[in-house]
C-alpha cells in the first residue's frame, strides 16, 4: 500500500469538550478520499488538526512516515508546503485580484523570476477556468468562482495533497458538478491526492474513491470504505440514514 | 554533475542555426529558478532559426516546470523561430497541450494620473452617489431622530444604549482622565514659564480654565471619541453589512436605523458631554499642581479660574459637546452602512468615519466660535 497520510489514534479535545476520540485511518496517495458526516461530528475539526491548525492532545498524524503532531518547527512547515489549503468560503484575500491571490504562495516560498510566477499563476488560474477573470477582484465574482480561485491558490505550489473543506457548500447543482469535475481531472492528470470534507451526497458519489463517516455520539469513525457499498451494505442504522437522505425522527 | 541546460552555437555538434535547451532530470521551483531568463540571448538571436529543447532525461515535472517549457515555447513563437520539445513524456505533453489557448498579456491597466473623460465622469458619479447615501442615511436619522423625542420609550432599544455608554464611555473613562490631566499639567506648565518673566503666571489659571471650558475639553474628548468610538461603529455595524447582518435586520422587519444607528447616537450623546466634564476636571487638575509648583496655594488657583469663568462659557461648552458626540456617533454610524464588500471595504469605512469625524468636528468647532461671537457670547 501507498500511504501518503496515516492518522494513528488521533484524540482532539477543543476546551473541555472532546471532538475526536482515537481516530486512525490511512490515505492512499493518488485518491480522492472525503470525510464526511453530520453537522458538528468533527469533519473539519479532523481536518484542521491534519493540516496543523488545530494541535492534537495524542496520536499521529504520519505524512511520508513523518510524525506532524511531534516534528519540530521548521519539519512541519516544510510538510505543510506540500499541502494546499481550500477553505469553506475560500478565504481568498480582498484586497488582491486572483492572478495576485494565486501569486502570493509564489512569491513567499520560491525564488522564481517575477514574471514567471505570473505565468504559473496564469496556468493555475487557466486549470480551474478563471483565466479570463485574472485582473478581477474577490468581491466581482461569484462564490463558485471564489472556491475555483481557492483551488487555484491552494495548488499554486503543486501541492501532494489538497484538502478542501465542503468545496459544494452553497453551490448550484451545475456549478458543483463543475467542480466536481475539476477535482477528478486534477486527480487523474496531475495525481493530486484529495482529502475532501462534504456531505453533499451527489457529489460524494461522484468523486469519493474512499470515504470515512465520523459519528458524532462515538466520536469516531462509523463507517468506511466505498460510498456506494456503505449505502448498500452497512447495517448501520446512522449510515444508512445518512446514505439514504432520513431524518431519524420518522 | 550534469549540466542541466546547454547552449549549442551554430558551430558545435547540433545542426546548423539550431539553438539546444538539454532540460534535466527534474523541473520545479527550486531547479528551474535561474532558468527563466537566462535563455533570452538564445531567443533573441539572429542567427539562429531553430529552438531544439530536448526533454530525454525529464523524468519529473510539476507545473512550474511545466510553465517553463510553455514560457520557451512562448518565446520561440514571438521571436519567428521553428522549435521542438524533443522526447518530451507524453503525460506531461498533454499537461501542457492543456495551456495552448492560453493568453498571457495582460489587459493594460488603467494609468495612473492619465485622467481619461471616463475616469473622471466615474469618480463624480461615485462621488454623487455617496453624496446622495449620505443625505438618505442623515434624513433617515433626524427622522428617526425626532420620533425619539415624541416617543422616547418606544423607539429605543434602551439596553443597547447602555452597552454602548458602557463601551464607548465607561471604558474610555481612563484614557479620558489620563490625557485631560497631561494635557492640562504640560500647557500650563509650557504657559507659565514664560509668564513668569512677566509675573503673570498665576494667570495660567484663567487662561487654561477658560480654554478648557470653552473650547479644548470638548474638543479633545470629541476628537477621542472619534477615534476610539466612532471607528468602533464604523467597524461593527460595517461588518454586520457586509455579513448580510443588515440585510436580514431589514428582511425582519427590523430597520437598522432603529435597531443599530439610534442606540449610538444616544450614547454619544450621553457619554459626549460627561467624558468632557471629566477631561476639564481632571485638566484643571493638572493645571493646580502647576499653579502650586510655583508657590501659589490651592485656593488662589479656584479663585483665578472661577472668577475667569462664566456660566456662558460652560454653556456653550456643554452645547458643543452636545453636538460633537452626535457627529462623532452618526459619521461612525453612516460610514459603517455605507461599507461595500470585503474586508479591506471595513477598514476604510473606520478610517473614513475617523478622517470624516474630526473634520466635521473642527467646521462645527468653527462655525460655533462664528456664532458665540455673533450672539456676543
Amino acid at each position: 500500500m501507498n500511504n501518503i497520510i496515516s492518522v494513528r489514534n488521533l484524540t482532539v479535545v477543543l476546551g473541555t469538550q472532546k471532538i475526536l476520540d482515537m481516530i486512525s485511518f490511512d490515505i492512499e496517495r493518488g485518491e480522492v478520499f472525503i470525510i464526511l458526516g453530520g453537522s458538528g461530528c468533527g469533519k473539519s475539526t479532523l481536518m484542521k488538526t491534519m493540516i496543523g491548525l488545530i494541535k492534537p492532545i495524542s496520536g499521529e498524524i504520519l505524512f511520508d512516515n513523518e510524525n506532524i503532531v511531534s516534528s519540530e518547527d521548521n519539519a512541519r512547515q516544510n510538510i505543510l508546503k506540500k499541502f494546499g489549503v481550500m477553505y469553506q468560503q475560500g478565504a481568498l484575500f480582498g484586497s488582491l485580484n486572483l492572478v495576485e491571490n494565486v501569486s502570493l504562495p509564489l512569491k513567499e516560498f520560491t525564488k522564481l523570476p517575477d514574471d514567471a510566477i505570473e505565468l504559473v499563476a496564469m496556468m493555475k488560474l487557466k486549470q480551474v477556468g478563471l483565466e479570463n477573470f485574472s485582473e478581477h477582484m474577490p468581491s466581482e465574482i461569484s462564490g463558485g468562482m471564489k472556491k475555483r480561485a481557492a483551488i487555484a491558490r491552494a495548488m499554486s505550489l503543486d501541492p501532494e495533497i489538497l484538502f478542501l473543506d465542503e468545496p459544494s457548500a452553497g453551490l448550484d447543482p451545475i456549478t458543483s458538478a463543475e467542480l466536481d469535475e475539476l477535482i477528478l481531472s486534477l486527480s487523474k492528470n496531475l495525481g493530486i491526492t484529495f482529502v475532501i470534507v462534504s456531505h453533499e451526497l451527489p457529489s460524494i458519489y461522484t468523486i469519493a474513491d474512499r470515504v470515512i463517516m465520523l459519528d458524532k455520539k462515538t466520536k469516531s469513525i462509523v463507517a468506511s470504505g466505498k460510498p456506494i457499498e456503505l449505502k448498500e451494505t452497512s447495517t448501520d442504522a446512522w449510515v444508512k440514514l445518512f446514505f439514504n437522505r432520513k431524518g431519524s425522527n420518522i | 554533475m550534469k549540466e542541466e541546460v546547454n547552449y549549442s552555437s551554430p558551430n558545435s555538434t547540433s545542426p546548423e542555426n539550431t539553438g539546444t535547451i538539454v532540460l534535466n532530470n527534474t523541473l520545479n521551483d527550486v531547479t528551474t529558478s535561474h532558468l527563466w531568463s537566462k535563455y533570452n540571448n538564445l531567443f533573441q538571436d539572429e542567427k539562429i532559426e531553430y529552438i531544439l529543447i530536448d526533454a530525454s532525461e525529464v523524468e519529473n515535472c510539476n507545473g512550474i516546470g511545466i510553465a517553463l517549457l510553455f514560457h520557451f515555447k512562448q518565446n520561440a513563437i514571438q521571436s519567428n523561430k521553428k522549435y521542438e520539445i524533443k522526447n518530451l513524456n507524453p503525460k506531461f505533453f498533454s499537461l501542457l497541450n492543456n495551456f495552448e489557448s492560453l493568453h498571457t498579456t495582460k489587459q493594460a491597466p488603467i494609468q495612473e494620473g492619465k485622467m481619461s473623460v471616463e475616469t473622471i465622469g466615474k469618480a463624480i458619479e461615485d462621488n454623487l452617489s455617496q453624496l446622495e447615501m449620505t443625505i438618505e442615511y442623515i434624513g433617515e436619522i433626524s427622522y428617526s431622530f425626532l420620533r425619539f423625542f415624541k416617543y422616547p420609550s418606544k423607539n429605543v432599544r434602551w439596553s443597547e444604549v447602555l452597552l454602548v455608554i458602557e463601551k464607548a464611555g465607561v471604558d474610555a473613562f481612563f484614557l479620558i482622565c489620563l490625557i485631560g490631566f497631561l494635557f492640562g499639567l504640560i500647557m500650563s506648565f509650557q504657559s507659565a514659564v514664560p509668564m513668569e518673566r512677566f509675573g503673570a503666571e498665576v494667570f495660567v489659571a484663567n487662561l487654561v480654565s477658560l480654554s478648557l471650558f470653552r473650547e479644548l475639553g470638548p474638543l479633545l474628548t470629541a476628537i477621542i471619541l472619534a477615534g476610539r468610538s466612532g471607528s468602533a461603529f464604523a467597524a461593527e455595524i460595517g461588518t454586520m453589512k457586509v455579513n448580510e447582518e443588515l440585510d436580514a435586520l431589514t428582511t425582519m422587519g427590523l430597520n437598522p436605523i432603529y435597531y443599530l444607528v439610534l442606540p449610538r447616537i444616544i450614547a454619544g450623546l450621553i457619554i459626549s458631554p460627561l467624558l468632557s466634564i471629566f477631561m476639564i476636571f481632571f485638566g484643571l487638575l493638572g493645571s493646580s499642581i502647576v499653579i502650586m509648583s510655583f508657590g501659589y496655594p490651592l485656593v488662589t488657583f479656584i479663585n483665578q479660574a472661577t472668577s475667569s469663568v462664566k456660566y456662558t462659557d460652560v454653556l456653550s461648552g456643554f452645547l458643543k459637546s452636545f453636538t460633537f458626540g452626535f457627529i462623532v456617533s452618526a459619521i461612525g454610524c453612516i460610514s459603517g452602512m455605507q461599507t461595500k464588500e470585503g474586508a479591506s471595504a471595513v477598514g476604510a469605512s473606520t478610517t473614513n468615519a475617523v478622517v470624516s469625524g474630526i473634520i466635521a468636528i473642527s467646521i462645527t468647532d468653527g462655525l460655533f466660535s462664528i456664532l458665540f461671537y455673533i450672539l456676543g457670547i
